[in-house]
């Protein structure tokens, strides 16, 4: 009787109430209430990632900077050994990691401190117009103190034209800053072909590496990558920690830090070191290092299952190149159906997110899907969904019934799905703009 | 951001949806909003020509889960209400009624100026003037 009622409440899509657990009739299953599926956001931790960490709050409570007692011994021990751990998932160093307050920090020390330390060289940097925001507020910074910034366009797949970035490079330009993989669309760009642009003209190469690292293979050698920020919280880890590599061999990089401080980080990052918070991260690092493999194969089956059937929904359209994508990330546009009105139909029970910005005042939708050429129609309309290692099939089954069934519901609402069931051309209407 | 009750309520079980035959001449249809801007409102009137009351009104809304709400709403409030009342509806009762936020007062202008262009078209199908409405800053 439970179970009948609990299933009809589901699909019925009636208020929402607290529910925390429910049995589905159907499959026969345990499926717990919310799904989460906004993983690009951020990822749940892994319980070992907190055991790993515990012991460093009461504990081993010393400063790692404390060089004469056993107290900062072993919080220099444990913080070593993170290092290590957060280097070998990206074939560096341990010298050249520099633990941040996580990727923002990253963004910042490493665009900044590129543009303070080789003033002297120049003053151009390029980037890209999708890149996250960290990244492109940053550039506008830089602009503001005199420096000159190229922002490429990207082609409709969402990846850089590598002749446009070619013929970007000047006699002053000294850093190219491109992301290794989109945090809406999930798109990968060609790393290693930059990187041998930027040697071969001498520039800096900058990777945001957030939504990569501990989700593929990213190795700063074999990529050719001089600089690189990603944060602990995308891949299983503590919030509030990050790193930026920084090269120290052909070429040695150096950047000008951007606080003050102790000396901390080489000085490049001033600030007593977050020991729990880095031994976490550099445990889920270890984890990610070792479980990628097993991870991708289970995480990437879902997606694709979760793609194939939202794609079989009549005028769906997936966003972004198929092929060069992260294995946990896809895009869709539900073409006709506003994205916060179609989240709204499920997310008491599934957490995703949505292109589309009908909650801020600019009503303007993601800047990024505009930048692949998406009308504002289609931008308005997409659902991004990101995958971890603990989603499960019973998760993105009833997910893929949820949305089908919403999007189904508000077309029959939608005046834009009559209108195209009718055949009249929507662009061709003039709507008054507002 | 959480929605009030009433916007969830409406959002579940919207009142009015559908379409009735917008070349018939005493049925008012007015489409606002664009694509563009994530809302488009279409909302029709059925007027009995005798008495001026509304019989019937209709909507379809792609959008947010408020501009659904405010259009259901509207609908509602049109049933039974005399032309010249429903001109006299405004935005913010629609706002006072749902608990927007000021982020979605937006939704309800909408949902007003969707009312008045349904009115207009009516008029127009009658051979009456066109009624001239103080442009709004959205």
């Amino acid at each position: 009787m439970e179970i009948d009622i609990c299933w009809s409440l589901l699909t019925a899509n009636v208020k929402p109430f607290d529910l925390n657990l429910c049995y589905s009739k159907k499959d026969n299953f345990m499926l717990k209430l919310p799904v989460y599926l906004d993983n690009n956001a951020t990822t749940p931790m892994d319980q070992r990632v907190l055991d790993a960490m515990i012991p460093y709050f009461v504990e081993h409570f010393g400063n790692a900077a404390s060089r004469n007692h056993p107290f900062g011994w072993e919080a220099e021990e444990a913080v070593d050994y993170a290092r290590e751990q957060v280097a070998k998932l990206i074939g560096a160093d341990p010298k050249e990691i520099i633990f941040t307050s996580g990727a923002t920090e990253g963004d910042n020390l490493g665009i900044k401190g590129v543009y303070e330390m080789y003033a002297g060289k120049g003053n151009h940097i390029i980037t890209c117009t999708t890149e996250h925001k960290a990244v492109l507020d940053t550039c506008k910074h830089i602009e503001k103190l005199g420096g000159e910034v190229t922002y490429l366009e990207v082609q409709e797949d969402g990846l850089i034209d590598l002749k446009e970035l070619e013929a970007a490079i000047k006699p002053t330009t000294i850093l190219i800053a491109i992301m290794y993989a989109n945090n809406e669309i999930g798109v990968i760009q060609p790393v290693k072909e930059i990187s041998t642009l930027a040697k071969k003209h001498g520039v800096l190469f900058f990777t945001d590496g957030t939504q990569a690292v501990g989700k593929i293979p990213v190795d700063v050698q074999k990529d050719g990558i001089d600089i690189m920020a990603f944060t602990g919280h995308k891949m299983y880890g503590p919030k509030g920690v990050g790193a930026l590599y920084v090269r120290r061999k052909n070429p040695r990089v150096k950047v000008t830090a951007q606080m003050d401080g102790g000396g901390h980080e080489r000085g490049m990052r001033s600030g007593t070191l977050n020991v729990p918070g880095i031994v976490g991260f550099g445990k889920a690092c270890e984890i990610c290092r070792l479980d990628m493999e097993k991870d991708t194969a289970h995480i990437k089956a879902l997606r694709d299952k979760l793609e194939t059937e939202l794609l079989k929904i009549e005028e769906s359209y997936l966003n972004g190149n198929k092929e060069h994508r992260l294995p946990h990330v896809c895009n869709i546009s539900f073409k006709y159906v506003e994205g916060e009105g179609l989240m709204m139909g499920f997310n008491k029970n599934i957490a995703v997110s949505s292109g589309s910005a009908c909650t801020s005042a600019s009503l303007e939708p993601s800047y990024v899907l505009k930048a692949l050429g998406l009308g504002d129609d289609l931008a308005h309309s997409s659902l991004r969904f990101g995958l971890s290692r603990f989603t499960t099939e019973e998760q993105i089954d009833y997910t893929i019934e949820q949305i089908t069934n919403t999007v189904n519901k508000l077309r029959e609402m939608s005046p834009l799905w009559e209108m195209f069931k009718e055949g009249v051309d929507i662009n061709a209407i003039e709507w008054a703009h507002h | 951001m959480a929605y009030s009750e009433k916007v969830l309520d409406h959002y579940t079980n919207p009142q009015n949806v559908g379409t009735l035959d917008k070349s018939s001449k005493n049925v008012g249809t007015g489409l606002v909003g664009a694509p563009e801007c994530g809302d488009v409102m279409r909302l029709q009137i059925e007027v009995d020509e005798a008495t001026g009351v509304i019989k019937d009104a209709k909507f379809k809304t792609f959008g947010c889960g408020s501009a659904i709400a405010s259009s259901s709403l509207a609908t509602e409030w049109l049933k039974g209400k005399s032309v010249e009342d429903a001109l006299k509806i405004d935005n913010m009762e629609i706002v006072e009624e749902l608990n927007l936020p000021p982020v979605k007062i937006h939704c309800s202008v909408l949902a007003e100026d969707a009312i008045k262009a349904a009115i207009n078209d009516y008029r127009v199908k009658q051979g009456m003037n066109q009624l001239v409405f103080e442009e709004r800053i959205h």
